[in-house]
Formats: structure tokens, C-alpha cells, sequence
């Protein structure tokens, strides 16, 4: 069991947890992410490990309520237990000293691409990041953010804070200026991905992505998350979760993370009526 | 006895049929756990008309003893009666080992360890015990509370097993090397493998082991009283021929298809699955596709599968594996229409625990060369069996790989050996 130690909700719907799980917190690496089960009925899901504290054996998880497993994880207090968390998987973050770079997280991904920003940044690189959201509410870890990148620009869709507009605007913008950027990451929601690999693309810049599939075991046996790279067939749980974005088959990609949509909502439709039951 | 040595679990036959026929059921399903710690399973799973019932002497007057059939009523009746092993004394012999998997070899391995006096620890990925026999094999065919009864049983001679621990990532083969006398290398042969056609990351093109692990292992069948989904559609297309694809399509049909192909490129003399597997599924209404080569899968503009083009085949020369080649008939492509695909063509090694491995070598295809007879690998103190070293084989072969490594890490540790205190 792996209790959960901390629990904060640092912005509408968007939920901050620190579980104890000493084995991964050791070991993990930026770019990681852990599998886990909320309890036995439950199942396996896939999320990015956004800190860790190795001598506490903690790990962070940032999510978003975006269906039953997750707003039943969101219902979870400091001190209950999950009943399965496995990791790290996954291969960590290509880190190395390449000079200028840039990081952009959209929406939760800016949680994913925290810990890569920040090593980045301690391995010597100038490190511009972009993060971006829908509204004000839902830009969050901006101070965390702020402290592990070497310049930190901020956008949300609507205008409500910072900057108008997408992220990817403004990676064009960075891009246009600056000249010897080396390499982008680029982590968020599918179609902002993609839309960051073709800005990117004219430039020239090699641009890593993070892939979000859909995964049952998360260790390579199964194909759930399988995407294809360059025309070969990738597993994103052991080949990834990296990949430069520019050899994605985004098309196929994002039909496939859609594959499940009409049952997710049925099973998140009956976990909210019987939640409703519950509390009469 | 013949039927003994066609045993790999080295079951005492004659012996635990004598005390049948006595009546002295609790003694018969003893007799079997001298040498077998997975008896429930065995008498259910094992492809006994190769093993020990082909070499069965009544074969000569016509049908041999159905001592798989036997194996299963007695492990049944002593389940039902709580059956208990009385266990010698055993002395602590304060040695620690490692069990990579908990699939029958890693099992069958740390029971017999554990019975010798050793101190042992299985690591297991998932998040439930068991491995194929878990996730792979359909409740219908191995019932999971047999599975769970059994783990308890091998978890009360002592054994610990700690789930949730990805050896390769969670730690490697050589960070338990300093903490374990010898390790016994068990993770089986759980990658899929595609066919490579064009369309096959279409959304509805499951590998047999995603669909039987969304089945077995996570209830997809329950679904949303458990929440992981499925997708089943009307007319479902299964690629192969073993054992693993007659699960698949049976599973397809109980999940509510309302047709079942199983289309395989040679004929059903060929089909690796057992005959009885096959006539199950013939029985349950399963239709049979031989001498069929799927050439592409087809698919709408979402993604979603609306048929598969195929090729028909003919026998030719036998190969290498001694089997008919099967050859395309030139121009005789045509097109099934199917909604959902699953590809049961078989599974290799998944490199995560080699990689995490100094200097323990593996052949051309991943899997853990070993010596026969001791299953030792190239690194003193390590072992290794089952589908890791043989790919993907039966559940009876593992038990028996997990049985030989058993013996050779007693005898290691016995004469002094120890990972802990080489110096590499």
C-alpha cells in the first residue's frame, strides 16, 4: 500500500499528491512516470512523476479530474492508501549540456515538464520555458516553474493572465529570436504537441515529445500504447515516453487515444450517480 | 513408469493413483505435492496427451489413463476439504533468494526453495500474483481462485512476494545480486509480437495479450463495476493457432461477440493449440479460417477496424520446425469484414530484465541461455527457466525448469556459494 502523505488542490479540479514510495523516489529520473490503481475494482493508469524527494521517499502526482479514476483519486485524503503504484517507468529525459533550450508545458503537462526544466537547468543549460493554459485558475506550479528555468514565459488562452494566446505563439516568437535554441520539449495535451512539432519543423529543431497513450501494463507486455515513430511500430511504456515529435504519426496517435471515449464516459457517468446516490 | 518420466513435474503417478484407487484421497493429492506445488493447475492447463498420457503404456491397448483428469479431482477434493501438507521440520538455512516473476516456474522455484529451508523473496511487476496463469488463462479454464488458493498455500511455507516491483526498473538484477545469495530468473516471454501489415495500430487491432489482460487480470468483463473498458464488437477476428488464440476467441465470444473467426495460416493439423482447446472452441461455435494469411487490416476515417484483407494459403514443403510451409496463393486475396482484430501469433522476450543484467547472456531473441540440466546462466549464482529461456512453451515446462533450479541453487548455496559475497 502506498499511503498518501500530502494533498493539495493547486488549482480547479487540478490535484497535487505526495505518496510514499521510497523504491521509486530512489530511483526515478525526469521524464519517468508510475503506474497506479486507486483500489481493487480500479484500473491501471499511467501518470508522469512531477518531483520526488529521495531522502524522504516521496514522489509528487499532478492530475486533473478528467474522469472516474481520477476524480476518484481526487476524493482520496492525506493518509489513505493506494492500493497499487508501480515505477519508475519509462526511460528518463535525455539530459546533457546542449547550450540554449526550451520547455513548454501545457495545461497539467506543465507538472510533466517541470522536473526536465529544472535538470536542464542544472546541467548547465539556458533554459527558456513557456507554459501556458486555458484560464488564470489553471496555470499552476508558475513559482516552481519560475525558480528551475533560466527565463519563464506565461500565456493563457482566454488573456485572463499573462500573455494571450497558445503556447506554441509563443514558441514561434522565442524561436524567431532567439538562434541557437538546440532542442524543445514540448509536453501537454495531444493537439498541443503536435501544433509545437509544426512549429518547430520549419526551424529545424529537434522537438521531444511526451505520449500520453492509453496503457494497461505499462511494462512493455501488452501494445496498448503502441504509436508509430518514424514508420516502425514503438511502444510508448518501454521505447518512450519520449520521442522526437517530428516522427509521429499524430493522426493515428490521437485516434487511438480515443478509442475507449464513449465507454469512459459511461463508466464515469455511473461512478457520478452513484456517488449522488451515496450522499442521498 | 514411461508416464513419470513424460512428467516434467516428476509426479509420483502410480503412487497417487494406488491411494485413488484406495479411496485415500487425502494421501493421493500428498503423493503429488512431494513433487508438485502447483497440482490444481497442472491437471487443468497441462497439455498432458504430449507429456505424461502420451507415454502412458496403456496408449498400446488403445487409450491411456486420463492422469490429468485424476490430477484434477484429487487437488479439487483436497482443496474442498482443506487438505494440509505436513511439512518436516525444517531448519532455516539463513540463505536469501531471489525469484524474478511469479508465473509457475518463479512459483514452482520458491515452494521448493522455501521447503528446503531457504529465505525467499518473489518480485512480481504487476500488481497481482501469478503471471500467465493470472492474466493470460481465462477464468473459464482456471478459475483465479484456484490460482490465489494456490499462491496462498506457497505463501504460507514462508515465501514473500512483493508485487508492484518491476525488476530491470524498480531495481536492477545487479542491485539484487548484493542483497541475495542467488537469484532465479523467471519473467517469461510476455512481449507481444504484430504481424507488421499495413492498418495494425488501428484502434480496434488488440494483441492477445492486451485483450486477455483487459479480460482476466483488470475484469474488463465487469466493466464498469470494475472500470477497466473493453471493446468487443460483432464479428471478431482472431490471428493464430496456439493455445493463446483459442483463449482469446472464447473469451471474444463470451464478452458477447456474435461471431468468432480464428484464422490461421496452416490447417488444423498444424495448429499448435491442443486438440481439446480446439474442439472446445468448435463446440462453443468458434469458426475456423485454415490456410488464411491476414495481409492487411482495414479501417474507417476514425481509426476503427471495418475488415481485413487475407490471402489464401496452401501446405508446401515441410520447414525446419518440421511443419508444412504454408504458401499464398497468388491472386486469391479477399476481404473479411470484422470489427475487432486480435493478434494471438505469439510472445517474445521483453529486454527489461536482461538489460539490467551484467554479464548474464542471452541469445539472438533475448531469452537467457542456460545449462539444461542446472538451468544456471553465465553468471555464477544466477538461474534461470521457463518461457524466458525456451519462449513462449507450457505451464508444465516452466514448472519443471523452476523444480531443476530449485535443486542446483540448493546445491550452490549448500557448497558455499553466494552472490552477496562475490566480489563482482
Amino acid at each position: 500500500m502506498y499511503k498518501i502523505i500530502s494533498k493539495r488542490e493547486i488549482a480547479p479540479n487540478i490535484i497535487s499528491l505526495e505518496v510514499a514510495a521510497p523504491l521509486i523516489a530512489k530511483r526515478v529520473k525526469p521524464g519517468q512516470f508510475i503506474i497506479l490503481l486507486v483500489d481493487e475494482r480500479g484500473e491501471r493508469i499511467p501518470v508522469t512523476v512531477a518531483d520526488y524527494n529521495r531522502e524522504n521517499g516521496l514522489i509528487r502526482i499532478v492530475f486533473q479530474v478528467v474522469g472516474k479514476t481520477t476524480a476518484q483519486l481526487s476524493q482520496m485524503n492525506e493518509g489513505d492508501q493506494l492500493f497499487s503504484l508501480v515505477g519508475p517507468l519509462g526511460n528518463p529525459s535525455e539530459i546533457d549540456n546542449y547550450g540554449t533550450v526550451v520547455t513548454v508545458g501545457g495545461g497539467t503537462g506543465i507538472a510533466s515538464v517541470y522536473p526536465i526544466t529544472r535538470e536542464l537547468k542544472e546541467a548547465g543549460n539556458r533554459v527558456i520555458s513557456i507554459i501556458g493554459a486555458k484560464t488564470r485558475d489553471l496555470i499552476i506550479m508558475e513559482d516552481e516553474m519560475k525558480k528551475a528555468s533560466t527565463e519563464l514565459l506565461v500565456t493563457t488562452d482566454d488573456g485572463s493572465y499573462a500573455r494571450k494566446g497558445f503556447v506554441t505563439e509563443i514558441l514561434d516568437e522565442v524561436l524567431q529570436k532567439e538562434k541557437d535554441v538546440k532542442k524543445v520539449w514540448a509536453i501537454g495535451p495531444a493537439p498541443m504537441m503536435k501544433a509545437a512539432c509544426e512549429v518547430t519543423k520549419p526551424y529545424g529543431i529537434e522537438t521531444i515529445v511526451s505520449l500520453n497513450a492509453i496503457m494497461v501494463d505499462g511494462t512493455g507486455m501488452c501494445g496498448s500504447c503502441r504509436v508509430t515513430v518514424n514508420g516502425e511500430t514503438k511502444f510508448v511504456c518501454v521505447d518512450g515516453p519520449e520521442f522526437n515529435g517530428h516522427l509521429v504519426d499524430w493522426p493515428e496517435f490521437m485516434n487511438r487515444l480515443a478509442r475507449y471515449g464513449q465507454l469512459e464516459k459511461l463508466c464515469f457517468e455511473a461512478y457520478r450517480n452513484a456517488c449522488r446516490e451515496e450522499n442521498g | 513408469p514411461p508416464c513419470v518420466e513424460g512428467c516434467p513435474a516428476e509426479i509420483h503417478i502410480p503412487q497417487f493413483i494406488l491411494k485413488i484407487v484406495e479411496e485415500d484421497f487425502a494421501s493421493a493429492y500428498l503423493e503429488i505435492l512431494k513433487t508438485n506445488s502447483l497440482p490444481t493447475m497442472c491437471g487443468r492447463v497441462c497439455p498432458q496427451e504430449e507429456q505424461c498420457q502420451r507415454a502412458c503404456v496403456y496408449n498400446k491397448m488403445g487409450k491411456p489413463i486420463s492422469i490429468g483428469r485424476l490430477e484434477q479431482f484429487v487437488s479439487d477434493w483436497a482443496r474442498k476439504h482443506d487438505t494440509k501438507e505436513k511439512l518436516p521440520e525444517r531448519k532455516n538455512k539463513g540463505k536469501l533468494v531471489a525469484v524474478v516473476g511469479s508465473g509457475p516456474a518463479g512459483l514452482t522455484c520458491a515452494a521448493d526453495l522455501a521447503k528446503m529451508g531457504y529465505d525467499v523473496t518473489i518480485f512480481e511487476a504487476l500488481h497481482k500474483t501469478g503471471g500467465v496463469l493470472t492474466y493470460g488463462i481465462p477464468e473459464f479454464r482456471l478459475p483465479k481462485k484456484i490460482v490465489e488458493y494456490e499462491v496462498d498455500k506457497i505463501k504460507n511455507l514462508g515465501v514473500k512476494i512483493v508485487t508492484d516491483f518491476v525488476v530491470g526498473l524498480t531495481k536492477g538484477v545487479d542491485e539484487i545480486a548484493k542483497e541475495f545469495d542467488a537469484i532465479f530468473l523467471a519473467n517469461g516471454a510476455g512481449a507481444p509480437q504484430f504481424m507488421h501489415i499495413p492498418g495494425e495500430n488501428l484502434n480496434d487491432v488488440y494483441s492477445a495479450n492486451e485483450f486477455l489482460t483487459r479480460s482476466n487480470l483488470m475484469k474488463a468483463y465487469k466493466f464498469p463495476e470494475f472500470d477497466t473498458p473493453i471493446k468487443v464488437g460483432k464479428k471478431v477476428a482472431v490471428i493464430g493457432g496456439g493455445n493463446v488464440a483459442m483463449d482469446a476467441a472464447r473469451t471474444a465470444l463470451r464478452l458477447g461477440a456474435k461471431e468468432v473467426h480464428v484464422v490461421y495460416r496452416r490447417t488444423r493439423e498444424e495448429a499448435p493449440a491442443r486438440a481439446e482447446e480446439i474442439a472446445h472452441a468448435e463446440e462453443e461455435g468458434i469458426m475456423f479460417d485454415f490456410l488464411n494469411l491476414p495481409v492487411r487490416t482495414l479501417g474507417d476515417e476514425k481509426g476503427n477496424v471495418t475488415g481485413m484483407e487475407c490471402i489464401k494459403m496452401r501446405l508446401g514443403e515441410p520447414d525446419q520446425s518440421g511443419r508444412r510451409k504454408p504458401l499464398p496463393i497468388e491472386g486469391s486475396n479477399f476481404v473479411m469484414k470484422v470489427d475487432i482484430v486480435i493478434c494471438a501469433i505469439g510472445t517474445t522476450a521483453n529486454p527489461i530484465v536482461a538489460r539490467s543484467a551484467t554479464n548474464v547472456q542471452t541469445n539472438k531473441r533475448g531469452y537467457f541461455i542456460v545449462d539444461e540440466k542446472t538451468r544456471a546462466t553465465s553468471r555464477e549464482g544466477i538461474f534461470a527457466g521457463g518461457d524466458i529461456t525456451r519462449g513462449s512453451a507450457t505451464v508444465i515446462s516452466a514448472i519443471g525448469d523452476g523444480k531443476k533450479a530449485a535443486r542446483a541453487i540448493d546445491s550452490y548455496l549448500s557448497s558455499g556459494g553466494s552472490l552477496r559475497k562475490s566480489k563482482k
